[in-house]
């Protein structure tokens, strides 16, 4: 099945295809039935070649793959290329998997839109591009994943083009990208330029010679890597964007959240490990940039009422976990965690979409409450992704979240270590709060929707009760040897990011100590989050008003929109409306429209030769003939 | 002479054999079928023409020849076939539902469409100057008749008349140009004349003047097949009056083998004495895209339109003939390859958007609007006007990008720098057509019009061709470079 690896991010691709320019006549059956399909097959595939990679010794797990030959020109040459080894054999598995889930969901959810079609083809192209993008053997193949997941993230927010407010989110999206993108595309060139060239293996090889451990080089390389990571993981000042993404269907939602998009980021950063590391100053940054963000974005949390917006800040917060494991230099613990984070999430957001489902789309916590009865499965599904997501124990979030914060802390990062343990507990508060205020509580649901609240049909449920089963049990094959277990995860990944001997500093008592704290901690958040919302569901209130600038704050979400228009947007606004008026109306359009009334005048000349007569056909035939041979004579 | 010594070998023409079958079969069965059963005439010719590609391709990579080196099987030659034959098959495509529209089905329409075809495969698959003016008289007449083919319609006669009046024109020069060759080299065979040619003047009764008359002749002769200025007047008439698959084909085809033909003539038997002539290529070139732009950006007639832009494009691939490299010639290969793409499917949306009173009119005004009552022809009316505009990532950009790269390797930046400022100039009017399709609001109210399957068809293939060769243009790269001769 090796050779076949180009199939996997084929079928999706041939499921666009299809959907794209039949699925208006398909009907809804054989399109949901292609675009699961596809996937589903791919998703079998990834699976079929796990179990391959694992019957190969460890030192022959990266094979590459070279489909056919793309850009051959001079010194550039480019082949479509895949490069299979546990790092993207995890991630093909996570794409294809979770987003199988999803798709299968959306069959479901989409089911009365007009656009099915369409949706689903979108659906098959962005999980496409993030195949193709996870598999590529050099920066430029991931380039066209990368834009093009971009591309997909913009159609799919904006999937109900009609709402003003999703065609705003999906510019926003595409725009906030595109910064990224831009400084990623300069270290994409800046890596050309110094190596010769894009593929993965010569540049990572020929890295330590060339470039100096610390050197400006590496720095720039690296930074602006991690400049595309920013825009397309969502982190601190790029991460605007992914809040106001909820504009799309939900599913798509789960799918960046997930699956696609956001991993990208943290994707790229773990496959250039041999890059950064030689950058300790972008190490740094990513770590504390993720930290960072992991920490302001759950504050942020607690206190949204909208609960795909809390879910979305969710997701930046445990993103900026992933960036701090990777820039503690904790590559595979960060892949670990973007793995169960994916099911987790992936389930919180479909269960979200269950609730929203039931309530006739209603999206505002305040107004739901007692659903515990009515959606039982949604109920203990997300339940089972709440208690991973918040860190306890023998459920995956634990696994990994721990992992960080054990690699952070025994880096000697105390300060990185303690943010991510009090963002460990707001997480858990947030969480819980979101767990309280949907199902339990008194119903403060509309009485119009009241009476038909429902659970979703079948077709939405069995994908929640699967990623219910690997958020609970996806962390147990990483669990860490303290804990007995052999880290199954970080030694199937070691062919990547290479062995690292267990630094023995700190005692494995310590190593209990820590895990205790942060189970305490997150334990810490579920009690406030039980005290505010079930036991006394005034207090939040009062607290509200007795602290009512930090909470405006937190529900402003640090008035950073509004900062980034008054700061960016409109000064650039104003300076673009000033080249329109002045130098593209004045200097620019003057220059074209002289051009071309001068050619406009040459043409008219030239048009008077071609006067439909044969005799002047022939004379200008003529004409030719005799210039021809008064060369050769003159010559 | 001794008749055995001829190495006459069938196997090099059977790609032109069933051509010819198949052209004859289709006239008789035109004079013999009743009138309700001509349907079956083009799948007869596309099955012919697909026939004849199946065994080009077994060919491709033998190399043999036959008839002391009248025929040929090299890649070029073949690469050529394949050209030719893709060409045909989607103008037969083409015909089906516009002869339909027409109420003229018959039989000698796609016959003479095979035997033109038949005498590109002479022009590109022969070694000597005789077999090459038999194709291309071949051909020359087959279009005739063609472009006169609608016989009620006057401006399908005037198309017809100039250009038989021309093309007689054109071939006298071309014959006489091949006279004066064979009274220097005493040979038509272009293998010999390569040997011959540096030392030309050296035999008895020879002069070098009357050596580059004929060299001179021949250029006109060919320069009026592949349309280039200033012998170029003919192609709008005609594209204007014939029927429009066949403006197509003959933007496509028979342009190629006037192509095939020089590259073989002068960047072959004639590539030692290259200095003598380049420099009239050169101003051909650039006579020809400077021209055929600034004509272009007149035009209101689609069809007239797509002439000129022809001219242009014919303009671009004389630079190859200036640079002489084989990356040059690799190039040619590649920008017929995706000229015929582009151009067919430009005419075929042409066509859909036709109808039997509106023929020949074609004015883009008419497109107003259009491109958004039918999504499919516009956006891939777009991608073709894009294409021949040579924007990535169509195959357009790759073709021209090809040319120009060797001509500046070899030297030519000036030509390049003309060339370029002239493809900024095709951009307005090529764009102007997409602009028309979707941004201006229509007079009348447009209609969603139907498209016939094998009209849809051409567009899909065209289209699908030109994007992938566009993202993926190594393949065809690869095949055009292991193609020279």
């Amino acid at each position: 099945m090796i050779e076949y690896v180009w199939l996997i991010p084929l079928l999706p691709l041939i499921g666009f295809v299809i959907n794209g320019i039949l699925g208006r006549r398909l009907g809804k059956t054989l399109v949901s039935l292609i675009g699961c399909g596809t996937i589903g097959v791919s998703f079998l595939i990834s699976v079929k070649i796990l179990f391959e990679l694992l019957s190969l010794p460890a030192e022959h797990r990266i094979i590459e793959r070279v489909v056919f030959p793309w850009i051959y020109s001079g010194l550039f040459k480019v082949n479509v290329s895949f490069l299979l080894d546990p790092l993207s054999c995890v991630m093909i598995l996570v794409v294809s998997g979770v987003g199988f889930f999803i798709h299968v969901y959306s069959i479901g959810y989409m089911g009365e839109d007009k656009g099915f079609a369409r949706f689903f083809s979108f659906m098959n192209l962005f999980v496409f591009f993030m195949l193709t993008l996870v598999l590529s053997n050099n920066f430029l193949l991931l380039y066209l994943g990368w834009e093009g997941v971009g591309l997909c993230s913009y159609l799919l927010i904006g999937f109900w083009y009609e709402k003003k407010s999703a065609s705003d989110a999906a510019k926003k999206a595409f725009i906030v990208n595109r910064i990224g993108d831009f400084g990623f595309a300069l270290g994409i060139m800046l890596i050309f330029w110094t190596f010769g060239t894009l593929n993965y293996s010569d540049v990572f090889l020929q890295a330590p010679s060339i470039l100096t451990l610390g050197g400006g080089l590496a720095t720039a390389i690296t930074l602006l890597l991690f400049a595309g990571a920013v825009g397309k993981s969502a982190q601190i000042p790029l991460y605007v964007w992914l809040p106001d993404a909820m504009e799309g269907p939900t599913p798509v939602s789960a799918l960046i959240h997930a699956a696609t998009m956001v991993t990208a980021g943290v994707y790229m950063v773990a496959r250039c490990h041999v890059l950064f590391q030689l950058a300790p100053f972008t190490m740094g940054l990513v770590a504390v940039i993720g930290a960072v963000t992991a920490l302001y974005t759950a504050s942020i949390g607690m206190v949204q009422n909208d609960i795909k917006r809390v879910l979305a800040y969710s997701t930046i917060s445990q993103l900026g976990y992933m960036f701090l494991g990777c820039g503690v230099g904790a590559f595979a613990s960060g892949i670990f965690h973007l793995m169960t984070h994916a099911f987790f999430k992936a389930l919180l957001f479909l269960g979200a979409g269950c609730v929203m489902h039931a309530l006739s789309g209603e999206l505002n916590m305040q107004k739901m409450g007692e659903l515990k009865n009515k959606l039982p499965v949604t109920f203990w599904t997300m339940f089972a992704a709440v208690l991973a997501i918040s860190g306890i124990p023998l459920f995956s979030g634990f696994f990994s979240k721990d992992e960080i914060l054990w690699k952070a802390f025994s880096q000697g990062n105390l300060i990185l270590w303690i943010i991510g343990l009090v963002t460990a507990g707001m997480t858990a508060f947030y969480m819980f709060r979101l767990f309280f205020l949907t199902f339990f509580g008194k119903s403060r649901v509309d009485e119009s929707i009241k009476s038909h609240i429902h659970e979703s049909p079948k077709i939405m449920i069995v994908p929640l009760m699967v990623l219910a089963v690997l958020s609970v049990i996806g962390g147990y094959i990483g669990v860490p040897k303290s804990l007995g277990g052999g880290n199954n995860f970080e030694s199937f990944l070691s062919p990547v990011f290479g062995e690292k001997g267990e630094i023995a500093l700190h005692p494995a008592s310590t190593e209990y100590l820590l895990m205790a704290l942060s189970v305490v901690v997150a334990l810490l958040g579920i009690f406030f989050a039980y005290r505010f919302y079930i036991k006394s569901p005034d207090l939040p209130k009062s607290l509200a008003q007795r602290f009512s600038f930090p909470y405006k704050l937190l529900l402003n979400k640090y008035y950073v929109d509004e900062l980034y228009f008054k700061i960016v947007v409109n000064p650039l606004l104003k300076f673009a409306t000033f080249l329109w008026q002045f130098f593209d109306v004045k200097v620019i359009d003057g220059i074209a429209n002289g051009l071309a009334n001068t050619v406009n005048w040459f043409a008219g000349i030239g048009r008077k030769v071609q006067t439909g007569y044969v005799r002047n056909y022939a004379l200008g035939m003529v004409f030719g003939v005799l210039l021809i041979l008064a060369y050769f004579i003159l010559r | 002479m001794d008749l055995s010594l001829i190495d006459i070998n069938w196997q090099v023409i059977t790609p032109q054999i069933i051509l010819a079958v198949f052209g004859f079969v289709l006239l008789l069965l035109e004079a013999f079928l009743p009138k309700d059963k001509k349907g079956i005439l083009p799948h007869l010719a596309w099955i012919g023409i697909a026939l004849s590609f199946f065994f080009s391709v077994n060919l491709f990579g033998s190399g043999f020849s036959g008839f002391n080196g009248m025929a040929l099987a090299d890649n070029f030659a073949l690469f050529f076939s394949f050209i030719f034959l893709i060409s045909s098959f989607l103008v037969v495509l083409l015909s089906i539902s516009f002869l339909k529209r027409e109420e003229q089905v018959r039989g000698d329409y796609y016959a003479l469409l095979l035997f033109a075809t038949l005498g590109m495969m002479l022009m590109a698959s022969s070694f000597d100057l005789i077999v090459i003016f038999l194709g291309l008289e071949i051909v020359s007449v087959s279009l005739y008749i063609l472009s006169g083919f609608r016989k009620k319609d006057p401006k399908s006669n005037e198309a017809s008349m100039k250009f038989f009046l021309m093309g007689s024109f054109a071939t006298s020069f071309l014959i006489f140009g091949i006279a004066l060759i064979y009274g220097n080299f005493g040979t038509t065979n272009l293998e010999k004349i390569l040997f011959l040619a540096p030392f030309s003047g050296v035999f008895a009764g020879a002069s070098e003047f009357l050596l580059y008359a004929g060299i001179g002749f021949l250029i006109v002769g060919f320069g009026f097949k592949i349309a280039s200025v200033p012998f170029h007047m003919w192609m709008p008439d005609v594209f204007e009056g014939a029927p429009t698959p066949i403006a197509g084909f003959i933007s496509a085809g028979p342009k190629a083998a006037g192509f095939a033909a020089l590259l073989r003539i002068f960047l072959l038997a004639f590539s030692s004495i290259k200095p003598d002539w380049t420099l009239i290529f050169w101003i051909l070139a650039v006579l020809s895209m400077t021209t055929g732009n600034l004509l272009a950006l007149w035009q209101t007639n689609l069809k007239r339109l797509l002439a000129y832009s022809s001219i242009a494009h014919g303009g671009y691939i004389l630079i190859a003939f200036v640079s002489g490299s084989n990356s040059a010639i690799s190039g040619v290969l590649f920008y017929l390859s995706a000229y015929i793409l582009m151009n067919l499917g430009a005419f075929a949306v042409i066509i859909s958007m036709g109808s039997k009173e509106k023929e020949g009119t074609d004015l883009y005004k008419e497109y107003a609007g259009a491109g958004l009552k039918n999504p499919f022809l516009g956006v891939f009316m777009a991608i073709f006007m894009l294409s021949l505009a040579g924007f990535p990532p169509t195959a357009g950009f790759f073709a021209k990008f090809y040319i120009f790269s060797s001509a500046i390797k070899s030297g030519y930046l000036g030509l390049v720098i003309i060339a370029v400022i002239n493809s900024l100039i095709s951009v307005y009017y090529y764009l102007r057509v997409i602009v028309y399709m979707f941004m201006r609001p229509s007079a009348e109210e447009v209609k969603p019009v139907s498209i016939p399957f094998s009209l849809g068809l051409v567009i899909l293939l065209t289209g699908i061709g030109i994007l992938a060769l566009g993202i993926l243009p190594q393949e065809l790269l690869n095949l055009a470079y292991n193609s020279i001769f």
